[in-house]
């Protein structure tokens, strides 16, 4: 296996007769930062990877590994005051013209034209991120009037469509419902046709199943699929559940304390993970049928404040080594299409 | 709806007459009546004492009779509208209720109008611009309002009024304008003076009402459907009025109601140092005097305004908030 250090995620890890033509985000080395009264939070910490059109690309790590606020990032929707897009880019693809969401103030006209052109985001929480004051239809037909200059009725006839379309029946009535009157799933459903109901050509789900329960989320995942092949988008698909992330995605990038420590095809990180953090993540799932106890990963992710210089899993490692304690770990290329932060994949390596 | 509308009002009849005998239990609790607080203050200042015209007075009003007599004798008279009589000044207590309640509304609904047209726009302004300067003026003067007592800001705006403009801002109107019949010079008058009393009343409810817009925005702009607003690129201002305030501003409907009862009672003391024809100085003097009927008359409208002013919150809120149902 040739192993080369490279200094960026995001030149392998897809095919490469793909490059160029088809992508759809780039992401480089972006940073997003909180002023948090503990002190400066580096939630995402100069990541770097790029979403093609069509795929769908999964993000997986603990809780507090600056998945959503990297997904905050891409839509430009980083909580003010205290957070912020410190630096980096996030080039958007969009009819051979590039643009730089990270450029943008997150309120401007041009940053709200992109959002209800090209993005759409769903929520972990169905039940809070529909107004509950408004009808599903009506929050519907708003982002559908914003995007096509289309009349009411024209809306609302679309948004019928959507509801429809999305497996609420009977779409012409649930259309005036408030989202108290449906359940989590009917208001999972509801979210996602307000979030295609624009048309867009990336869609983040940050956590989309996590308040559901399983049959409920496989469903809303079928769904989801079967609507990308129909609007042949993109998406960013965030989720803590590597089943979901096996059953779901393309490629995918694991996350670690607001940096990316592998990048590869869904096969590749299942069946061959590099790094010691994604080996971890998939030993602590359980299986039916295997005896052996579950190994989860020892410690918690560590706070984001003044955190050292060097690999920030080493405290965790079960193959931790004395480099990894003195020096971070720069990008190595495993393999054809994977990538790991992780100095086990140095040729200098062996010095454990 | 309609139901629940009738029902609440239906529950209301035998409120109110329980709110009468407790209105009137407590204005006889003090010891005595009306007329040895007279009495009293004439030896005081050394006046005759006609104890036959006290007598005689007494049997008149019944003032001997056990109090449930004297109840009966108060009550009786509502479907009537009458209300008893007011001893200092010999006359119906319904014509004093209405000859000061149109300017008491009137005076009250101004400042609550005053208060909410600055308090919801200074709230909604403090939670999008949290921690700025902006909120920390608006905090500071907020606070301002409701740490200086009514009555002194009403003594300091007099005076000043005096002192470097020479208008004398006392009351609603001069003397001799009162009991005039309406014309322009009389509204300008009353223009010219009415807000003095909304400034002194309005500055004391505003701080409260802008902390709680504000600590209400703070809520809902946390919140994932404000997000998911941004996400379909609806304009900033619209998620913050169209989304956030929406949902901000019920809470403030649901105390619409606790505000009526405040018509009468709110800025009592600035009333009085204002000298305002409004009803809570009048309350004051009453119980001053143990002017029972005018009293008892005055804190019973007021616990019923608790009362309706409650069902107009209830029913408001239903209107606003479509979560809320009524069945």
């Amino acid at each position: 296996m040739q192993q080369t250090p490279t200094t960026k995620f995001g030149d392998k890890g897809r095919d490469k007769f793909m490059n160029g033509k088809n992508t759809l985000l780039e992401v480089k080395n972006l940073r997003t930062y909180f002023d948090n009264k503990e002190g400066l939070a580096k939630a995402v910490d100069g990541v770097d990877f790029e979403v093609e059109k069509g795929e769908t690309l999964g993000v997986v790590g603990e809780s507090g590994c600056g998945k959503s606020v990297t997904s905050l990032s891409i839509m430009n929707l980083v909580p003010q005051p205290r957070g912020r897009i410190e630096s980096g880019e996030i080039l958007f693809h969009s009819n051979g013209e590039v643009v730089d969401i990270a450029s943008y103030p997150p309120h401007s006209k041009k940053m709200r034209e992109i959002r209800k052109t090209y993005l759409a985001m769903i929520f972990q929480d169905p039940m809070s991120s529909l107004s509950p004051v408004y009808t599903i239809g009506s929050q519907i037909m708003e982002g559908i009037q914003l995007r096509h200059n289309v009349s009411k009725k024209d809306a609302r006839q679309r948004a019928v469509e959507m509801i429809q379309r999305v497996g609420i029946s009977p779409a012409e009535q649930r259309i005036d419902d408030y989202p108290y009157q449906l359940s989590g799933g009917m208001n999972q459903r509801a979210m996602i046709a307000v979030a295609l109901a624009s048309n867009p050509s990336l869609l983040i789900a940050d956590e989309p199943t996590t308040a559901l329960d399983v049959t409920v989320e496989a469903q809303i995942l079928d769904l989801m699929m079967e609507l990308q092949e129909e609007y042949r988008m993109s998406i960013l698909f965030i989720t803590h559940d590597l089943d979901v992330i096996g059953e779901m995605t393309d490629r995918v990038i694991v996350m670690y304390t607001g940096k990316v420590v592998e990048i590869g095809s869904v096969q590749d990180i299942f069946y061959n993970p590099l790094h010691p953090y994604t080996q971890g993540l998939l030993k602590s799932i359980p299986k039916i049928g295997r005896h052996k106890e579950l190994s989860p990963i020892r410690g918690s992710v560590p706070q984001i404040y003044n955190l050292p210089d060097h690999c920030h899993f080493a405290p965790r490692c079960p193959e931790r080594m004395d480099i990894c304690t003195s020096e971070d770990p720069p990008v190595f290329n495993v393999g054809e299409n994977q990538q790991a932060k992780c100095w086990l994949y140095d040729e200098k390596g062996g010095d454990r | 709806m309609v139901n629940y509308i009738i029902r609440r009002t239906l529950i209301m009849i035998p409120m109110i007459v329980f709110i009468t005998i407790v209105s009137f239990l407590i204005i006889t609790l003090p010891p005595g009546s009306y007329i040895d607080t007279y009495l009293a203050s004439l030896q005081r200042m050394g006046g005759q004492v006609e104890q036959e015209r006290a007598e005689a007075i007494k049997a008149r009003y019944g003032l001997d009779d056990p109090v449930y007599v004297q109840y009966w004798n108060w009550v009786r008279g509502f479907p009537y509208g009458r209300l008893g009589m007011v001893f200092s000044e010999d006359r119906p207590v319904i014509d004093v209720i209405a000859e000061r309640l149109p300017y008491t509304v009137l005076i009250s609904s101004l400042t609550l109008l005053f208060t909410w047209i600055f308090a919801i726009p200074i709230g909604i302004y403090s939670a999008v611009k949290q921690y700025s300067a902006g909120d920390y003026l608006f905090t500071f003067f907020g606070f301002l309002g409701v740490s200086i007592p009514n009555f002194l800001l009403a003594l300091v705006i007099m005076f000043m009024g005096l002192r470097y403009f020479g208008v004398n801002l006392s009351g609603l109107m001069p003397a001799r304008y009162m009991g005039e019949p309406w014309n322009l010079e009389k509204i300008m008058q009353v223009a010219q003076r009415i807000w003095v009393p909304i400034i002194v009343v309005g500055t004391a409810g505003m701080a409260g009402l802008i902390r709680v817009m504000r600590g209400e925005m703070l809520d809902q702009l946390r919140q994932p459907y404000i997000q998911m607003a941004r996400s379909k690129g609806v304009s900033e201002i619209k998620v913050i009025i169209k989304y956030a305030a929406r949902i901000a501003i019920n809470p403030l409907i649901s105390t619409i109601g606790w505000l009526l009862p405040q018509l009468i009672s709110g800025g009592m003391i600035a009333g009085i140092v204002l000298g305002l024809p409004t009803l809570g100085p009048k309350l004051y003097d009453a119980l001053m005097i143990q002017d029972m009927y005018l009293a008892g008359s005055i804190i019973m409208i007021s616990i019923i305004l608790v009362l309706v002013g409650t069902l107009l919150s209830d029913i408001l809120l239903a209107i606003v908030d479509p979560r809320i149902r009524y069945d």
